[in-house]
């Protein structure tokens, strides 16, 4: 894989994946519950 | 029993974001979204992609919960209890809702069949002539329907039976339950499809073809338009799913966070699809001596044909590895259809009034009989054929109906001020500016699209087959959703939607 698919993929991975993390963390809070 | 339990409500918040996530995953994440990505400039493509997630898609999942949970009816209920003149966009909704689950459930049947067929190797050295001959028996054009398949009818009355069963036991004990069950093995069949194809020779030859960003492709705006469409046909939206689940949610209940979820959630999906499908299309690549571009396509093409000769050439585990993937495809398409079909049971419920299973009965023997022309030998052309006039015109024209009178006509302000009352986190005043914005980006993908239908009738097909089945579908429609909002109403909805309109505005302290 050339260096801006693997650049591209792991940003991309991050902000959706982590997005997500971070959502069902706040979701996941007992004030949110 | 309150007037929520009546209706159904989810026994928890994860049940509602699995269920809703579960509607967005459909087939299309796994067998369009890879190939639109790879062909509007591979990682390029994910700007424009995250850019309409956070401007179009996630806003409209957010103005459909909120709207669905006020209101607590399904679409025409929604539409209505804004003026009685908008229930036919309601109905609109609801009655693409009802042709799409004609088609969608065949797709889950060949789906069930391909499973087994995974393991005996029944598709052969040539996939292609497996299909559209041994299999589908295709006719020789559109309006020649030959006779019921029964390949195809034997695995969709599966399908049909799995689907009723679950709505028959309501919104907790069946939609909810289904999809935490559905959804874990969705992901871990997927994963399993991942870790094998990334361990195949070529693997890193196709996910370069699918990463590799080529942002010279920023500068066209069909690769903008290309994203906006990814995103609005994958999300759900406008055609009346959101707003009878949301409808179903308790009265205290995000609306914010929950959208972002299931927007994030449906997109880390297909991005995952992604790498599963190009890693696999890079070993057959690899395998025939070609470049990734010549073995990649989507659709049903990429799933009955491409797939079944990757699975030919893996050098082990051919079966499992093909059974897999179909699975996959089952559990996505089994968690959207019946996603679909709630949204027009509790429309027809709502409505008239009927318990839930007086309007499934309704709903299956309309729909089912109606699914088995399309489980005929001649069904892959009338399923083509509605599926696009559903998906490419109908969605759209839908959002544009429902932006103009939510997105223009009706005070979003207070919208946004009765999700931010209610959520975990607040929204700003963009999303009333992606909202509006939304809706004059429909309109140019619409005005495009005809522009592109007058120069050249979609796939080649006659005008004939196109009019039969796809502007006849679309002229049932619109008629049958203006027949829809004229017939009489129970007391219930009387009282419930017409009597005490909402104006335009939402109050936080109804």
């Amino acid at each position: 894989m050339s260096t801006g698919a693997i650049i591209v993929a792991v940003c991309s991975m991050t902000l959706l994946w982590g997005g997500f993390a971070i959502c069902l963390r706040i979701a996941m809070k007992p004030e949110n519950k | 029993m309150s007037k929520e339990e009546n209706r159904g409500q989810w026994g928890s918040r994860s049940g509602f974001i699995l269920a809703a996530i579960g509607s967005a995953i459909g087939l299309g994440n796994i067998w369009r979204f890879p190939y639109v990505a790879a062909s509007n400039g591979g990682g390029a493509f994910l700007i424009p992609y995250l850019v309409a997630l956070f401007t179009a898609g996630i806003p409209l999942l957010i103005l459909e919960f909120a709207m669905g949970h006020k209101i607590r009816s399904s679409a025409p209920g929604v539409f209505a209890k804004l003026n009685k003149k908008y229930e036919a966009i309601g109905w609109f909704q609801t009655l693409i809702a009802f042709f799409i689950t004609t088609y969608y459930v065949v797709i889950i049947a060949w789906s069930f069949s391909y499973m087994f067929f995974a393991f005996t190797g029944a598709w052969g050295a040539d996939p292609k002539a497996f299909l559209f001959g041994e299999y589908l028996n295709l006719t020789d054009n559109p309006l020649n329907l030959g006779g019921l398949n029964l390949k195809v009818a034997v695995p969709l009355l599966l399908v049909w039976g799995i689907n009723y069963g679950v709505l028959r036991m309501g919104v907790k004990n069946g939609l909810e339950k289904a999809n935490k069950i559905f959804m874990p093995l969705l992901i871990v069949a997927l994963l399993v499809i991942v870790v094998r194809g990334v361990t195949l020779p070529g693997a890193m030859d196709g996910l370069d073809y699918f990463f590799s960003p080529d942002f010279s492709k920023l500068s066209d705006p069909n690769v903008w338009l290309a994203a906006y469409g990814q995103i609005f046909f994958s999300l759900s939206i406008c055609f009346a799913i959101m707003y009878a689940y949301a409808s179903y949610l308790p009265k205290k209940s995000d609306i914010v966070n929950n959208a972002f979820m299931t927007g994030l959630g449906n997109c880390s999906f297909s991005l995952i699809s992604g790498i599963g499908v190009f890693s696999i299309l890079g070993f057959m690549a690899h395998q025939q001596g070609v470049s990734v571009a010549d073995v990649s396509s989507a659709g049903v093409g990429l799933a009955f044909i491409v797939f079944p000769t990757a699975i030919n050439q893996l050098p082990g585990m051919n079966g499992l590895i093909g059974a897999i993937f179909f699975i996959t495809l089952i559990f996505a398409g089994l968690s959207s259809s019946m996603s679909i079909m709630e949204a027009v049971v509790a429309a027809i419920a709502d409505k008239f009034k009927l318990t839930r299973t007086q309007a499934l009965n309704r709903f299956a023997i309309a729909s089912g009989a109606l699914s088995l022309l399309v489980a005929t030998d001649g069904g892959l052309y009338v399923l083509d054929i509605v599926d696009y006039a559903t998906n490419q015109y109908g969605i759209v024209i839908a959002g544009i109906l429902e932006l103009v009178v939510l997105g223009w006509l009706f005070n979003l302000e207070s919208v946004r001020t009765y999700v931010n009352e209610l959520s975990d986190f607040a929204i700003g005043k963009w999303w009333i500016y992606a909202i509006k914005g939304t809706s004059f980006l429909l309109v140019l993908i619409l005005a495009l699209k005809i522009k592109g239908e007058i120069a050249a009738p979609y796939e080649g097909y006659s005008w004939d087959a196109l009019g039969v089945y796809g502007l006849g579908v679309m002229m049932i429609i619109t008629l049958g959703s203006f027949i829809m909002s004229k017939k009489k109403a129970s007391d219930e909805f009387h009282d419930a939607i017409y009597k005490e309109t909402l104006g335009n505005e939402l109050k936080i302290e109804d």
